[in-house]
């Protein structure tokens, strides 16, 4: 099992006020970094199949909402869900195996890169969907109101999900039914080849909160602590019985949208602006110029995560492949 | 004369350009149709040479775009539709289904709605589930809804623009494994009637009606079994609604065999509907076997390659069911 242990349920301020919540992000965000740059390769020479979606420069997002969950919360998650989903806690070796095909994956090699769950981790699902998880995400948070429990569900999705009926419609419900439900807009500027300028009438996505009566922020994706602290203020809020919120946080897709883009539609300068914005970088800039980190501290976070990410890879690699024999015994659950 | 070879893909883009050429009314709208040309790369060019406002590149919002075709063509528009995925139609349904499909008969026949939706369908791209279904029957039991699901580089060409003229709302399925094949197309624009099936094979032993990508399928197993003696009918039921069983009437009646070939699921699949007309009708007591379903298996579409074959038929089942039916087990 090739594990990190992800930062959650942070209660110390922002993240780069301890040592501690420094360290730990610091090991999510590269691992979602590694485990994609691994993924990206994997794919090149061949040997994973079907398709993919990066989340390299969107690694904040999924990292500093988490940081403000307990691990009995819950998330949805996207097609581009392999950042939400190591955050959360999940295992490497057995992502890597879905991916890979193997009967050891999350999904038994059914799956793949686009419907990873872990119900350990209170992960309900990557989807393949665009929006699909957004009112799955409301009805998971009304089982918690009804259940009396006081746990939260976020509900992570792109900019372009949110001009699909399902937004709308699970936002209205959320508010009108005062859910715990944290609507996480990764705002990466495009879904697929059309800027949010083109598919959209308004500056901001959080706009929309307003439509059903429910707070809405935007936030820098690309800076954690903005993330964490907007994640924090939310969560807190529903678990207290206060409701939804819509979080805007604004960040960039470093990669194609998927295996077979050509980014026609948007310019190397502003790949190369976004870039110099890079998360990862910039939060280790500002641990280290407040002293909270050295350079090898750095370092040896991200050579640990490096050989995580390897391990996970080999013992993935050496898995049985995914099984045909239980094919139609797995349609329905046996009562 | 030796014809002009072009692929799937462009047979499709030819189709929509010429109509567009033809008729200003003609417009396409569709998710990354325009610059991205298209998620498997239909639409190419089309961006370049009508513009932004007849190649119309919308918000990821099904439903929106279906009832906004529905709409225009109410009033004198003929809207060519791309679903990116035909899973992603099941967003859309309310447009298609309740309000499409049933505006000309139930608001009395003044109106109708010459719409055409395309979409690419089937599995054996590593999608899975919610990117590789084969949805043809759901639309096929709409009344008011004609189906069709395109075979070859030619077939799509002469059907899109019988599609394109229709003035009811057609829905074409291309199979997403198709857009890479290539075969002869003529230039000019041709039209396939919608509404008759294709003998696209004559054997003597047994016949093969098949719909989509396992035409080709059939029709490859077809040469291999006449490499052994097995000489085999090929049915392309090319328009599901309406359906033309007149070729497969015909052909049973010569071979006294047939097997059903279809790539969805078999449980209240298409084929289920021919193997009921066949045995409602005279064709029946022609037949010296039971009927043969060759489908996929009841299951959501897997991720690894090696089940996601499984669950489909591939060409060596095929040339081992019709044995099998040969010899009668
Ligand atoms: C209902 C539906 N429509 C279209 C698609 C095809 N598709 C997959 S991802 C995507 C873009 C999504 O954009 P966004 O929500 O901004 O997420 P991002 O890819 O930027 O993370 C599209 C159009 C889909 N999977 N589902
Ligand atoms: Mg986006």
């Amino acid at each position: 099992m090739a594990t990190i242990t992800p930062l959650l349920g942070n209660d110390a301020g922002a993240i780069s006020e301890s040592k501690e919540a420094a360290l730990a992000a610091l090991e999510s965000l590269h691992s979602i970094r590694s485990f994609e740059e691994a993924v990206d390769g994997l794919f090149a020479r061949g040997m994973m199949h079907g398709t993919m979606h990066l989340s390299i420069g969107q690694e904040a997002v999924a990292t500093g909402v988490c940081a403000a969950l307990k691990e009995s919360d819950f998330i949805t998650s996207t097609h581009r869900g392999h950042s939400h989903c190591i955050a959360k806690g999940a295992d490497l070796t057995r992502m890597m195996a879905e991916l890979l095909a193997k009967q050891t994956g999350y999904c038994r090699g059914r799956g793949g890169s686009m419907h990873i769950a872990d119900a350990k981790t209170g992960n309900l699902g990557a989807n393949g969907i665009v929006a699909g998880g957004i009112p799955i995400a409301t009805g998971a948070a009304l089982a918690q109101k009804m259940k009396g429990l006081d746990n939260v569900v976020v509900s992570f999705f792109g900019d372009g999900a949110t001009n699909e009926g399902a937004f709308h419609e699970a936002l209205n419900l959320a508010a009108v039914w005062q859910l715990p439900v944290i609507f996480v807009c990764e705002n990466n500027k495009y879904g697929m080849s059309n800027s949010t300028e083109f598919s959209m009438n308004i500056g901001h996505i959080a706009e929309r909160g307003a439509a059903y009566g429910i707070p809405a922020v935007t936030v820098d994706g690309n800076d954690i602590d903005a993330v964490y602290l907007a994640a924090k203020e939310a969560v807190d809020r529903a678990r207290q019985g206060g409701g939804p919120t819509l979080i805007e946080a604004e960040t960039y897709r470093h990669k194609g949208h998927s295996k077979s883009d050509k980014n026609l539609y948007r310019t190397k300068e502003e790949i190369e602006d976004w870039k110099l914005r890079d998360p990862i970088g910039k939060f280790e800039h500002l641990c280290m110029e407040k002293n909270l980190l050295t350079k090898e501290e750095v370092d040896q976070v991200n050579a640990k995560v490096r050989e995580t990410i390897r391990e996970a890879i080999r013992s993935a690699s050496e898995a049985p492949d995914s099984s045909p024999d239980e094919l139609i015994s797995s349609v329905f659950r046996v009562a | 004369m030796s014809q002009r070879v072009i692929t799937y893909a462009e047979a499709v883009r030819e189709a929509i350009g010429q109509a567009m050429e033809a008729d200003p009314s003609v417009f396409m709208l569709g998710e990354d149709i325009g610059i991205y040309g298209g998620a498997f790369g239909v639409s190419g060019d089309l961006i370049q040479r009508f513009g932004p406002e007849r190649i119309r590149d919308t918000p990821i919002s099904e439903l929106g775009i279906v009832g906004a075709a529905v709409g225009a063509a109410l009033v004198g528009m003929k809207p060519i539709v791309e679903i990116q995925f035909s899973d992603f139609t099941a967003q859309a349904m309310d447009q298609i289904v309740n309000q499409a499909a049933k505006i000309h008969f139930m608001l009395g026949g003044e109106l109708s709605v010459p719409m055409v939706l395309r979409a690419p369908t089937g599995s054996g791209t590593g999608a899975a589930a919610q990117h590789s279904q084969s949805l043809e029957s759901w639309f096929a039991h709409v009344p008011g809804l004609k189906v069709v699901m395109p075979s070859s580089p030619y077939e799509v060409k002469g059907l899109l623009l019988s599609a394109i003229d229709d003035p009811n709302p057609v829905i074409v399925l291309e199979h997403k494994l198709l857009y890479k094949t290539s075969g002869e197309v003529p230039e000019e624009m041709y039209r396939i009637p919608i509404g008759v099936s294709n003998l696209v094979r004559e054997g003597k032993d047994l016949v093969m009606v098949a719909t989509g990508i396992m035409v080709s399928r059939c029709l490859e197993a077809a040469q291999e079994l006449s490499a052994i003696g097995i000489d085999v009918s090929v049915v392309d039921v090319r328009s599901l609604t309406p359906l033309d069983m007149g070729p497969i009437e015909d052909q049973i009646r010569k071979t006294g065999r047939v097997m059903l070939v279809q790539e969805a699921p078999k449980h209240v699949g298409y084929m289920a509907e021919i193997a009921a007309r066949i045995s409602e009708g005279p064709a029946i007591y022609s037949l010296l076997e039971p009927i043969k379903r060759v489908c996929g298996m009841d299951v959501p579409i897997p991720y690894a390659p090696q089940l996601e074959k499984a669950v489909v038929p591939q060409l060596p089942g095929i040339i081992s069911a019709a044995q099998e039916l040969l010899r009668g087990v």
